[in-house]
This record gives structure tokens, C-alpha cells and sequence, in this order.
């Protein structure tokens, strides 16, 4: 059993009581909301003629289905009106703040929360969709969680789970040039699996990932459930107050900040913390990742060569098979130079201003590849409005990106933006299963947002560092 | 309210047919393609249960337990490793209980998935390969042939055998004392969970 850690600390801070059950009934922080898992939900509630217990504590915004070119409403698909429409009463009818369109504020829910400055360290934070994860790089508790557990929240604030185990994961040294955040948690679940983190929470640890920024601490941090865990955190740190105290809330209420601190300092892993398990990273070993296959944990350096199912433990050899057939891909050649059709710079992995930045360095001057439609969906309204004035819009389209409105789309392909036939996809998103990005028969390679441009211009997954960075302003 | 648990049933015991659905790493997008999760309710997911698998391009069928004349009447579904990987979706469970699945048998599951079997009464059992590949050989052999999950005492008896089988703690208990339904449990801690509130540096009451 863990003892000290952030996890530790803010489960008891949050513990109502032990259900008779044998799970903890926890109080929840702050619960978010979207299109997709919620309607059910609120229709349990309706059933039952139960209220939202705290309405306040409750923010929804739209990002599954929303389409991410023409947002005129009511929208062209009527089945993405209907769950807005839903949505939009539902929330009205509770009391619930929507950070909708119009608001200026949309954009993938685990975009807008921290954003907003409502993701915070020491929070219990939970949400309909399993990249909640991603707000764990605040020091939160953040998961996702299904639509009974939705209906728990809404009708009590509170959620029902039993305490799972820690596992740090150590990473130590310094990023190589080119090699990013992405990188290490795609390495992490390549070597730990993608069950291995299934009964674990991680905490993510050490040199590396302290220098990291806070988008790149979220970039880890939602991908925690590609590798089974169904949360994992980074203690805070001047790092993450410092983003505290940039965002609009704690800027109209430095008091708040003052008055916070205490807490966040105070649930800080410990120095002498027990944890069920340590694994160790070295980041300056890595080169950037790609996957091979159809799971997030068939990933490899980007020279190194695809293995051969028989050579994987027994249980894996099977679906590496299936894997390698749907890619095209042959054992013992590695993923540079295979073709891409599309190039998708966007997801809640991958689609905040310093991923655009970086991206928009490679691309500057140089045209997306003949046979690659390429584009970039950034992860919130403020993102883009940002982005819009820093210039990278210009640079992305001079390029011959298309630039997209805020939203999931390409990630999971529910709205128009999808792939077709087996068009193969460079994508900075978080999830290759098959049929993932919309077409049965997509192949989807993830990378990172840099590797991502460097594939839309060669037309192949391609390494980044061999081409010339140019400095955009 | 006087006994938050009376209307939750319990679910100690399930018979009926089973169906086979075999490989590791069934993920949910298999389960129920995201393309039909744009609904607000779950009524009619059913029909699009591992709808990719099941049908072609053209609509055509393909080859699938679920599409077999033999397995419709099926209740008890036996899968391999790692099953309902992927995405926190209900709409996976949702769709298997409409399709008509009141029980899965496996190697193992993914956490998010049994979590979300579970709120809706459905155990996940789990045995090891071989015991889960003789059942499913037994089961496409025997259609017809009555598979009994005994969730108290951790066992499924099908033919003349009987195969221990594990269920989660937690689950078992939920499942055989009818406490799976979280909401009506919690509900009944009003005071205490606003003290908890109360005590939460950020939570303004
Ligand atoms: S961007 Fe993708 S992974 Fe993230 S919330 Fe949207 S659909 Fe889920």
C-alpha cells in the first residue's frame, strides 16, 4: 500500500465515508461535462426525479461532435443538433455554466478546464470521457469516469471507487533534440503495456518530466489511460503555479491564489513516500516514437524496426498480427518512409499553442506533400484566437494546412472530419485502434505534433530532426 | 428515505446460453463503432453491437458469433483477454445488455469497461486461457447448453463441469448483496458529504 503520496493525500481529503459496498465514496471537485456521455445521464436523473446536487461545481462545454468548419446551427448532421440541442438544456435547466461556441471559450473539455483555471492541484476532478487523465498534470485526481458514474456525480457530488495502487514512474535525464513529451509516454506505455497500468495510478516523476511545461505534463498525463492506468499526476510545482496565475480566474482573484497555495503545497507527494512500485525512464536514450500497429502500446523509435509478432510475449503475438496485416507493415522494417495520406495536428493530446508552435516551425516555408491533406484542429476557441495572432494560422495555411475551429474531430472522427477507405494518417492524437479516426479501414500512426508536420510535408512518416527548423516569430 | 437499497435486485446467479466472441484486445470502438454513440439514449444500441465485425461495407454479414442463427437466444457471452479496452464509453455495456447479454466470462477486462458492467448488474467473471478456451469450445459446441455463473460462489457450471472462476471483491459483493446501485447508496450520506465539502480548502459551501 502507497503512504504520502499526492494520491494518498487527496483521496483522504476527499473521503466521505466507506460504503457498504467496501468502495470509498469520494467527494468530487469538479465535474466536467460533454455532449456524448451526458444525455444519458441526465435522463437516469429525470427517471428518477433526482436535481444536479452542485450545479456550481459542474461545467460543461461541447467538443466530441461539433463540427470544426461550418458551426452555423442548427448543424448539417442532425444527430450532432440533436445531442446539442440536449445538451443545451440540460444545462440550462440544472443551472450549469457551458462553455459553448459563442461563449468564446469552447474547445475539448480537457483543454478548457485547465484553461480556465479551474483545473486545479489537490482537486478531485472527474468526467464522462477517459482522458480525463489529462488533468491529473495539475496535481489533480482527475478520471474518467462512465455514465452511471455520471449520474452518481450529478446526484451527489460524489463518485464510488475503491483506492488503487501507486506507481512512479521515474524519468530521468534530458530530452534529446526533437524528442518530446509525446515521446515519453509513448515509450512508457510501449515498455509497461497497455494493461500495465490497470489497477495502478502513476505518478510521473523526475528531472525530465519536472522541465517539462504544463501542456507537455498534460500530454503525459492523458495518455495514462492508453497505458492502463486510469489516472496518473505530477506533484505541482512553481511550473504549475506559475499557469495558475496566468489564467483569467486567479488573475481576477489573486487572494484565491494566496489563500490556495498552502493546500496545493500541502499535498505534494512526500519525500520519504511509499509507493507499490518505481519504474525508470532515462528521456535522453529516446528517439521520437511511432506506432506500428492498432494499439498505443505497438510503438518504436522512429529507425527502429517493427518486430515480429512471434517475438512478442505469447499474448500479444496474436493481435500484432492483425495489427501488422491492417497497417501493411512488414516485420523488421521500420515505420520511416511509410506513405501518409493525412496529416492531423490536433486532440487533447496534441493540440495546445506550444504543440501549434512547434509544429508551425517546421512547416514554415515549406508546402504539405501533393498527396497529404493536412490539418489543424486546435484544442480550444482560446487556443486558436491565440494562435490566430501569433500568426501561426498564416503559417499553417501558407503552407497548405487546412485550419480548422476548436474541437475532438479527427481524433475520433464523430463529426464530418474523418478518414476515408484506408487512407493512412500521421496523427498527434492518442488512439490508433482500428476504425478510431473514422473509417474502418484508416491506419492511424501516432507521433508527435512535430514529427506530425515533418509527415505532411514528405508525404511519409518521417524523422524531424532531419529537417531544418525554421524560426517563426 | 428508509432503505436506500430496497429496489436494487440482486444478481448472485445468472443462467442461460452462451456466446463466443474470441481475440485479446477487443476494444470498445469494436464493441460499438463511435459513429453510433451519437444518440441520447441507449435504447436500440443492440443491433450495432460489434457492428464493424459483423457487417461489410455493403452491409453484407460477416463471419461472427453474434450474426449466427444459433447464438440469438444467448445471454452469457466468453471473450479472451483484455476485453471493453479503450474509451470509458457506457454505450459498450449498453449495447451488449440490449443486444441481450446479462453476464461475460473472461480472461480479464479492462478496468473502465467491467466498472461500467457492473453499474448495470452485469458480472464479469474471470477465468485463466485455457479454462476460458474450453468453455468457449464447449459453448460453440453446445448452443443450446445451459452455462450457470454462480457469482457467490465463483464458479460456472456448464455440461457435467464446474470451473472455479474470480470475481472482484467488491463486485461479488455488490453484485450478491444488490448494493451495485451507487446512487441510491450514496444519496443516503447527505450529511457527510457536505462535511467533506465543508473541509475542502477550494469548495466554496
Ligand atoms: S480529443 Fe480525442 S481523446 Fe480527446 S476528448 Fe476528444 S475524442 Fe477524446
Amino acid at each position: 500500500m502507497s503512504s504520502g503520496t499526492l494520491y494518498d493525500k487527496v483521496w483522504d481529503r476527499h473521503k466521505v465515508t466507506t460504503l457498504p459496498n467496501g468502495q470509498d465514496q469520494l467527494f468530487v471537485g469538479l465535474h466536467l461535462i460533454h455532449e456524448v456521455t451526458s444525455p444519458q445521464a441526465f435522463g437516469m436523473l429525470r427517471e428518477r426525479d433526482i436535481e444536479v446536487a452542485r450545479p456550481d461545481l459542474t461545467l460543461a462545454t461541447v467538443d466530441h461532435i461539433v463540427p470544426t468548419a461550418d458551426q452555423s446551427r442548427p448543424y448539417s448532421d442532425d444527430a450532432a443538433e440533436n445531442m446539442m440541442s440536449e445538451l443545451e438544456e440540460n444545462v440550462r435547466d440544472a443551472g450549469i455554466e457551458f462553455l459553448d461556441p459563442p461563449s468564446g471559450e469552447q474547445g475539448i473539455v480537457h483543454v478548457v478546464g485547465p484553461e480556465q483555471g479551474i483545473t486545479q492541484p489537490g482537486k478531485t476532478i472527474v468526467c464522462g470521457d477517459s482522458h480525463t487523465s489529462t488533468h491529473g498534470a495539475f496535481g489533480a485526481l482527475a478520471f474518467g469516469i462512465g455514465t452511471s458514474q455520471i449520474r452518481d456525480v450529478l446526484a451527489t457530488q460524489t463518485i464510488a471507487m475503491e483506492k488503487q495502487q501507486v506507481r512512479k514512474i521515474q524519468v530521468d535525464g534530458e530530452l534529446g533534440e526533437g524528442v518530446e513529451a509525446k515521446d515519453i509516454i509513448l515509450e512508457i506505455i510501449r515498455r509497461l503495456g497497455t494493461e500495465g497500468g490497470v489497477g495502478y495510478v502513476y505518478e510521473y516523476a523526475g528531472e525530465a518530466i519536472e522541465n517539462l511545461d504544463m501542456e507537455g505534463r498534460m500530454s503525459i498525463c492523458n495518455m495514462s489511460i492508453e497505458g492502463g492506468a486510469r489516472a496518473g499526476y505530477v506533484n505541482p510545482d512553481e511550473t504549475t503555479y506559475e499557469w495558475m496565475q496566468e489564467t483569467d480566474f486567479f488573475r481576477e482573484h489573486p487572494e484565491k491564489f494566496e489563500e490556495l497555495k498552502p493546500y496545493w503545497e500541502s499535498i505534494r507527494s512526500d519525500e520519504d513516500a511509499e509507493y507499490d512500485d518505481v519504474v525508470h525512464i532515462d528521456a535522453s536514450e529516446l528517439d521520437p516514437v511511432v506506432t506500428w500497429g492498432t494499439t498505443p502500446g505497438q510503438g518504436i523509435g522512429i529507425h527502429d524496426p517493427i518486430p515480429a509478432p512471434e517475438d512478442l510475449p505469447e499474448d500479444k503475438q496474436d493481435t500484432a498480427r492483425r495489427a501488422q496485416e491492417h497497417m501493411r507493415v512488414e516485420p523488421g522494417e521500420s515505420m520511416e518512409g511509410y506513405d501518409v495520406d493525412v496529416a492531423f495536428l490536433g486532440s487533447c493530446t496534441n493540440a495546445r499553442l506550444p504543440d501549434l508552435r512547434r509544429a508551425a516551425r517546421i512547416v514554415e516555408g515549406r508546402q504539405v506533400h501533393d498527396d497529404v491533406r493536412a490539418m489543424v484542429v486546435p484544442g480550444s476557441q482560446r487556443v486558436q484566437r491565440q494562435a490566430e495572432e501569433e500568426g501561426l494560422k498564416d503559417v499553417f495555411e501558407a503552407a497548405g494546412f487546412d485550419w480548422r475551429n476548436a474541437g475532438c474531430s479527427m481524433c475520433l472522427g464523430m463529426n464530418e472530419d474523418q478518414l476515408e477507405g484506408d487512407e493512412a494518417c500521421a496523427s498527434s492524437s492518442n488512439r490508433n485502434f482500428v476504425g478510431r479516426q473514422g473509417s474502418k479501414d484508416g491506419r492511424t500512426v501516432l507521433m508527435n505534433p512535430r514529427m506530425v508536420a515533418a509527415a505532411a510535408i514528405t508525404g511519409e512518416v518521417s524523422d524531424v530532426r532531419d529537417l531544418e527548423e525554421v524560426q517563426v516569430a | 428515505m428508509s432503505d436506500p437499497t430496497e429496489e436494487i435486485p440482486e444478481v448472485d446467479y445468472v443462467e442461460g446460453t452462451g456466446v463466443p466472441v474470441r481475440g485479446n484486445d477487443i476494444d470498445t470502438d469494436q464493441i460499438i463503432p463511435a459513429r453510433f454513440m451519437k444518440v441520447v439514449t441507449f435504447d436500440g444500441l443492440g443491433e450495432f453491437a460489434f457492428f464493424d465485425l459483423r457487417f461489410d461495407d455493403d452491409d453484407n454479414e460477416k463471419d461472427h458469433t453474434f450474426n449466427e442463427e444459433r447464438f440469438q437466444d444467448a445471454n452469457v457471452m466468453v471473450v479472451n483477454a483484455n476485453f471493453g479496452c479503450g474509451s470509458s464509453r457506457e454505450h459498450a455495456p449498453q449495447a451488449l445488455m440490449r443486444w441481450g447479454i446479462d453476464a461475460i466470462i473472461g480472461e480479464s477486462f479492462a478496468e473502465i469497461f467491467a466498472g461500467n458492467c457492473l453499474a448495470l448488474g452485469i458480472p464479469t467473471v474471470t477465468a485463466d486461457h485455457e479454462t476460458i478456451n474450453e468453455l468457449q469450445q464447449w459453448v460453440d459446441d453446445n448452443p443450446d447448453g445451459k452455462l450457470e455463473v454462480d457469482v457467490a460462489a465463483e464458479t460456472v457450471r456448464y455440461g457435467d463441469e464446474s470451473v472455479s472462476v474470480s470475481v472482484d471483491d467488491a463486485q461479488r459483493q455488490a453484485l450478491v448483496e444488490g448494493i451495485w446501485d451507487t446512487t441510491a447508496l450514496m444519496k443516503a450520506n447527505r450529511n457527510a458529504i457536505d462535511e467533506t465539502a465543508g473541509s475542502l480548502p477550494y469548495v466554496d459551501s
